[in-house]
């Protein structure tokens, strides 16, 4: 099957700091990965380098095919992200924001209108669309940003805590919209609720101290402790290397 | 082109989603209103030019223009915007060129509303307008120039502050760099310098256009100072945007 996602040997040293250490792997159309780890364990330097705004140290990444180095534009194109913290421009409304990563995209006329009409539509935010984003809600700001990586249907979605911030009726509804968008894409999300992986990843990554220790599905991965639990297997993995740093 | 248009194009608006653009320009028309007329001695000279207006605007530009650039980039990084401005499918270079239009544009409009000076001089007397025109010419030509200076020094930092204040040394250093003071200085010690340094000068290329002369070698100087700038500008982003 055609990877979506290829990431080889990526590393990034931050002065004598090793903050992602040599992780590979491949994502194919349909899978959804859930990445796990403590915080600081390099989840979220791996996607930035994924989209192309942390430069690695060493290895490298491609997208649907593009190095997102040496053929940024054309990666960055195929893909939806959603940075850590969900960043948007306080002072626009949402629809303004959207619109102008629409315009930022090249759509224009109808089309952008469309495309944004159905990113509020799958965020379900339209009845803030005239809101500004900074009187918004910490939930509904993670939904703004959620929708800016869905709008151009992309391919590969790569989202930071897609859920973190939201309450359980919304985190359920962006857990199905995840489910929904599988078949067609290939996912990363990362997370610290364990049995979001379990609802919605298809597999689950650990990562610790900037090194994959774990890649399996939630099932297998979860077998690996007696009492069969993720939460068991994930601390078992990740607490050494925790205490060790 | 449509991408650089659309990320100019919400700077622009962004100028505007806040006081500050209304204080801004308040603030300069006031202030190059005071220096023409009081300082300047408008009246008193009884000539029919806007000298004394051109006069000062470099050094209003000095002090003014960074407090339009200082946000470009260091808001974006204290937001954190930054991370998705620069993972959307555009090239560094096609941000900065578009954030750098936004404030050329805003500072193009200041200079406009400068619009009642040509007025009351073509009242009062019959001026050269083509002298004024080809003054105008180079104010937007040097406010270019501080423009691209100022959002170099923005995409340095996060903080606003330490932006305004590094843009405004930096705008005075090539603002005054052909100043008696220095050039005497240098060409005591230094004769190699003093040459470089006057040629170097924002003020003195300035100066040239408010006399009504509009030379190519000015003209060619000027934009590659921007060039020169917004090249540096998209070199410091690309080293540090992720700090």
């Amino acid at each position: 099957m055609h990877a979506l996602i290829e990431i080889a040997g990526l590393t990034k040293r931050f002065g004598g700091f090793t903050a992602v250490d040599g992780v590979s792997f491949t994502l194919a159309r349909g899978e959804v990965l859930g990445f796990l780890g403590p915080n600081g364990a390099g989840k979220s330097t791996t996607m930035k380098m994924l989209a192309g705004f942390v430069t690695p140290t060493s290895g490298s990444a491609h997208i649907n095919g593009h190095d997102v180095q040496n053929d940024a534009v054309a990666a960055r194109r195929d893909l939806g992200f959603l940075p850590e913290g969900a960043p948007v421009y306080p002072e626009m409304t949402v629809a303004g924001f959207l619109r102008f990563i629409a315009r930022v995209r090249g759509y224009h006329g109808g089309e952008a209108r469309d495309r944004v009409d159905q990113a509020l539509a799958l965020a379900t935010l339209d009845g803030v669309r005239h809101l500004p984003v900074e009187t918004l809600s910490k939930g509904f700001k993670r939904r703004v940003g959620l929708a800016q990586a869905l709008l151009h249907d992309p391919p590969v979605l790569v989202l930071d805590e897609p859920t973190d911030g939201l309450d359980p009726n919304q985190k359920f509804e962006v857990r199905a919209l995840i489910t929904r968008m599988a078949p067609d894409k290939a996912i990363i999300i990362s997370t610290h609720i364990l049995e979001e992986v379990e609802a919605v990843c298809s597999r689950a990554m650990i990562i610790a101290a900037g090194r994959v220790v774990a890649d399996a599905t939630p099932g297998e991965l979860a077998r690996r402790h007696p009492s069969g639990r993720l939460e068991e297997v994930f601390r078992a993995l990740t607490r050494p290397a925790a205490e060790a740093a | 082109m449509r991408a650089t248009l659309a990320i100019a194009w919400r700077e622009f608006a962004g100028y505007f989603a806040t006081p500050v653009a209304w204080v801004f320009i308040v603030i300069f028309l006031a202030l190059q209103g005071t220096l023409t007329f009081s300082v300047g001695g408008f009246f008193e000279r009884d000539q029919a030019d806007l000298l004394p207006f051109f006069q000062f605007l470099p050094w209003v530009f000095v002090l003014l223009v960074p407090a339009i650039t200082m946000r470009l980039w260091a808001e974006e990084r204290r937001l954190g915007t930054i991370e998705l401005l620069l993972t959307l499918p555009v090239s560094q270079g096609q941000a900065v060129v578009g954030k750098f239009l936004a404030a050329w544009a805003f500072t193009v409009i200041a200079l406009a509303l400068t619009f009642p000076f040509v007025i009351t001089v073509n009242v009062l007397g019959s001026p050269d307008n083509g002298m004024i025109a080809a003054g105008y010419i180079g104010a937007v030509l040097i406010a270019g120039c501080f423009l691209a200076l100022g959002a170099a020094a923005s995409a340095l930092t996060k903080n606003q502050v330490i932006a305004f204040v590094l843009g405004v040394a930096l705008s005075f250093i090539f603002a005054a760099s052909a100043f008696p003071v220095v050039t005497d200085f240098l060409s005591h010690n230094l004769p190699v310098l003093a040459t470089i340094a006057r040629k170097l000068s924002l003020v003195d290329r300035f100066e040239t256009f408010t006399r009504g002369l509009i030379a190519a070698r000015d003209v060619i100087y000027l934009v590659s100072f921007m060039v020169f700038w917004l090249v540096a500008n998209t070199v410091i982003l690309e080293h540090r945007k992720a700090d």
